[in-house]
């Protein structure tokens, strides 16, 4: 930024007259505004870490978790969550989720999950 | 070994047995037990409930071994590189009051893309893997039977790994973690909305565990040029991290500030510590306090950062401290060693029950001074986020530099921090979520599309997969090892001579590392002292030899240095002569014979002595002394003429003489006991009087040598002493 000198005293004005316990309340709402963007950034997206540690809860080891998730990374279906993929195919084929999850691995159900997401056009 | 005994070691191939099957006792953060104590005649108002083994304070020997605890969690930072000798150090620093053990990762770990398996070994830190957090929370688990008290075992989630380590350490019941996404952004250069995205979901997961949360906003001080100036921005950060949490799902009582006291001495410490002391607790009175300790203006005297920390100690006493960390003394100068840990924490452990309800007798002023500096550092901080506000918010005023700036807001020195929001390590890896994003797993922050498969499902997601690893732990995959050249078999190996008792070497944080340090003084200039000094720990026939500490005495006239080197010899334990141990009788044995058989002794320090505290331990019923057997004792004094030992023996009828020395310079204690021997010759009465002689530098065998009967060092207790009288007596009369 910028160098400036400090002007304290002049910005400070508008907080003079506040009361201890009303410059507090002032601090949450300013500190609320500044996290709402980040916390509505954080609702709507996802990242590799995230659908990985979707897999592990799921019952992945990491290293797989890593392939599948560079897989349905590759297919462009992040977008849908990479657990969602392996809980679909699993619904798909009445297989379990880690069955499910070792068959993508081996290179299966790409088809499969391209046109489950519409993903052919 | 399904539970620890304080005579055995700690077997780590034990721990490492069977890991694959090992489940953690618990996941959430435990606070301590706080209440009033009463502990011999004291009552302790911020204290906790004691240990079942422990380690006291050294002058506890004076008080009958009491180890009153303070109210605040305190923290020990055990990371050497090698988890498994790291488990021997939690284990120490559990006996001395640690019950938050934070593990350091190792150097990179924060830019590695997934998670690390296996237990190779680490730098500066130890890389953070499955294995090994389920080795050292299963050695905890027992850890923490043995000293009756829960440990909080805690390390980072931070890097481009966050959510996945937020799960695994779910999973490996870890109870604490360092989460604050603007310490990505700043000091590992990680793009911000990547670290922002990734931050919700593990905090997400770690509020579902009940795992407390520790921010980064201590960082700033030890980054900013002029630590205190970065006051109003540290309430900045802390309110970012504290309501992105909140919001996001962590209790406000498990959200913890890591708040440093930004100068030190020789500033005028509290002057500036204090104001922002008391303007951070009044902000955050529904948040934790976790007091950390100055680090910034630390060098490599381990005095020096001791008294700093004693100073923190007091603004953590003059306000509060939910959890009391400790760094430890050496840390400006290597990655801590054993010694170090245990230090910090004495020092921590000292200085809070020392201080113990201080602000029941003194309190902070609220006018004048402390609250106008307070007001000021509340409002600076309030007039920064309004800026970052009229900027554009969090993201521009980052890009902007607004951050770590060095001047102390609102002054700018066009020094902050600058990072591209397009930038860094993860920049462009944030995928938008469709209208059917879906993951079936417990604990999922945002957006998630549950009703497309089933509505009642909304509320536990994992359901549709008849639950996650969360619920069930069995489906969590053990990894075990994955490179067979850097593994903690081959470390064990290496060292296994080391473990099986017989070979010892002296050591700071890894077995048998064979590392010591001298202390060294040469009345020289600095140069030369320097080298000196190293020329004799050569000598000394130590191998990589390192100057770690310089102090100048005077310009001229000297200087102190501390070398660090390599012994590396083996000792045999069995060659070893050992000193004798203190027989004792039982205390119904000499009831039973003192009542028969009435003893009275004469007791005082000798020559000019002052020093009654150990010899009065040694007497007085009430500290477990000679008197509880029934021995009769005549009190002479302190600095009572050798002479008068005798004369007064003599006139009393005294069947022993109890005399306490403990000056040592001159060989003053040899030369009291030899008098005390001559005179008592002299006056015809050596056959029939027990001398006995005791104090911090005497041994039974120096006290022998110099014509005592016996002698009596550190850890003397009355029974020793009243044990050795009987039999003495019984020998006499045979």
């Amino acid at each position: 930024m910028i160098e400036r000198k400090d002007d304290y005293l002049q910005r400070r004005e508008h907080l003079k007259s506040m009361s201890d316990s009303e410059l507090k309340k002032y601090f949450f709402e300013l500190a609320d505004k500044l996290v709402d963007p980040l916390l509505d950034l954080s609702y709507k997206n996802t990242t590799k870490s995230i659908e990985r540690s979707i897999l592990l809860r799921m019952g992945f080891s990491s290293i797989q978790a890593k392939e599948i998730v560079e897989i349905i990374s590759e297919l462009d279906l992040m977008s849908k969550g990479a657990g969602h993929c392996i809980y679909a195919i699993s619904k798909k084929y009445n297989i379990g989720i880690e069955e499910a999850g070792s068959e993508l691995i081996n290179g299966k159900h790409v088809e499969f999950l391209m046109e489950y997401f519409n993903k052919n056009e | 070994m399904n539970s620890l005994k304080p005579n055995e070691k700690l077997d780590i191939r034990y721990i490492l047995k069977d890991l694959e099957n090992y489940v953690p006792n618990r996941r959430p953060w435990v606070w301590r037990d706080v209440s009033p104590q009463e502990i011999r005649e004291f009552t302790y108002m911020q204290a906790s409930p004691g240990l079942k083994n422990y380690v006291p304070l050294p002058s506890a020997r004076y008080l009958g071994e009491i180890d009153p605890q303070p109210d605040s969690v305190i923290t020990t930072e055990i990371a050497s590189g090698r988890f498994e000798d790291d488990i021997r150090r939690m284990r120490m620093a559990a006996y001395h009051g640690a019950d938050h053990i934070m593990v350091i990762r190792t150097a990179g770990q924060s830019h590695f893309d997934g998670l690390l398996e296996g237990t190779p070994q680490g730098i500066g830190g130890i890389p953070v893997t499955r294995k090994q957090l389920r080795a050292q929370r299963k050695a905890l688990d027992l850890i923490e039977d043995e000293v009756g008290r829960p440990i909080n075992y805690h390390s980072y989630v931070s890097g481009v790994a966050g959510p996945e380590i937020a799960v695994l350490f779910v999973e490996e019941g870890v109870n604490g973690a360092h989460q604050d996404p603007q310490y990505n952004v700043l000091y590992r250069n990680i793009n911000a909305i990547r670290s922002f995205v990734d931050a919700a979901e593990s905090k997400k997961v770690l509020a579902y565990a009940g795992i407390a949360q520790i921010d980064g906003a201590h960082n700033a001080n030890a980054t900013a040029r002029d630590a205190w100036k970065v006051m109003p921005e540290l309430l900045v950060q802390h309110v970012i991290n504290s309501r992105f949490s909140e919001r996001v799902g962590i209790k406000a009582d498990n959200i913890c500030l890591s708040t440093v006291p930004p100068a030190a001495s020789p500033t005028p410490d509290l002057k500036l510590n204090l104001p922002y002391a008391v303007a951070l607790r009044e902000f955050f009175s529904d948040y934790k306090m976790r007091a950390q300790m100055n680090t910034k203006y630390m060098d490599s005297s381990t005095r020096e950062a001791t008294v700093t920390h004693v100073l923190n100690l007091l603004i953590s006493r003059l306000t509060s401290a939910d959890i009391q960390s400790t760094i430890t003394p050496d840390e400006g100068r290597n990655v801590p060693w054993h010694i170090y840990n245990i230090e910090a924490l004495d020092t921590a452990k000292q200085a809070m029950v020392g201080m113990d309800d201080l602000l029941s007798m003194v309190e902070l002023k609220d006018t004048g001074y402390l609250y106008n500096k307070k007001r000021e550092i509340q409002e600076r901080s309030i007039l920064m986020m309004e800026e970052i506000l009229e900027m554009g918010g969090y993201f521009t005023a980052v890009e902007a530099g607004m951050f770590v700036d060095s001047g102390e807001y609102p002054q700018r020195n066009n020094d902050g921090i600058s990072r591209d929001i397009n930038g860094g390590v993860g920049a462009g890896t944030v995928v938008k979520r469709d209208p059917d994003y879906f993951a079936p797993v417990t604990a999922h922050y945002g957006f998630n599309n549950v009703e497309q498969y089933d509505k009642d499902a909304i509320d536990d997601p994992s359901s549709l997969i008849d639950g996650c690893t969360f619920e069930k732990p069995e489906l969590v995959k053990f990894i075990d090892e994955l490179d067979e050249s850097d593994n903690v078999y081959l470390r064990l190996d290496e060292t296994e001579k080391f473990r099986k008792g017989d070979l010892i070497r002296p050591e700071v944080e890894w077995l048998g590392d064979g590392t010591v340090v001298v202390d060294l003084f040469f009345p020289t200039t600095s140069k030369v002292a320097e080298a000196a000094a190293v020329a004799a720990g050569k000598k000394m026939n130590l191998i990589n030899v390192e100057v770690i500490h310089k102090e100048v005495l005077h310009p001229s006239e000297g200087t102190r240095i501390q070398i660090k080197g390599t012994f590396a010899f083996d000792i045999e334990v069995d060659k070893l002569v050992l000193p004798e141990e203190m027989e004792q009788l039982s205390e119904d044995e000499l009831l039973a014979f003192i009542k028969k058989n009435p003893i009275k002794v004469v007791a005082g320090t000798g020559g000019n002595d002052e020093h009654s505290v150990g010899l009065r331990e040694v007497l007085d019923i009430k500290h477990g002394g000679i008197e509880k057997y029934g021995v009769k004792y005549e009190y002479l004094g302190t600095s009572v003429p050798i002479e008068k030992f005798v004369d007064a023996a003599i006139e009393t009828n005294a069947q022993a003489i109890l005399m306490s020395t403990i000056i040592s310079h001159d060989d003053t204690h040899y030369k009291n006991m030899n008098k005390l021997h001559n005179y008592a010759i002299e006056k015809g009465v050596r056959d029939k009087l027990i001398l006995i002689a005791g104090g911090t530098q005497v041994t039974p065998e120096i006290a022998r040598s110099n014509n005592m009967d016996q002698g009596f060092g550190r850890g003397t207790k009355g029974i020793h002493i009243a044990s050795f009288i009987v039999k003495k007596i019984n020998e006499m009369n045979d």
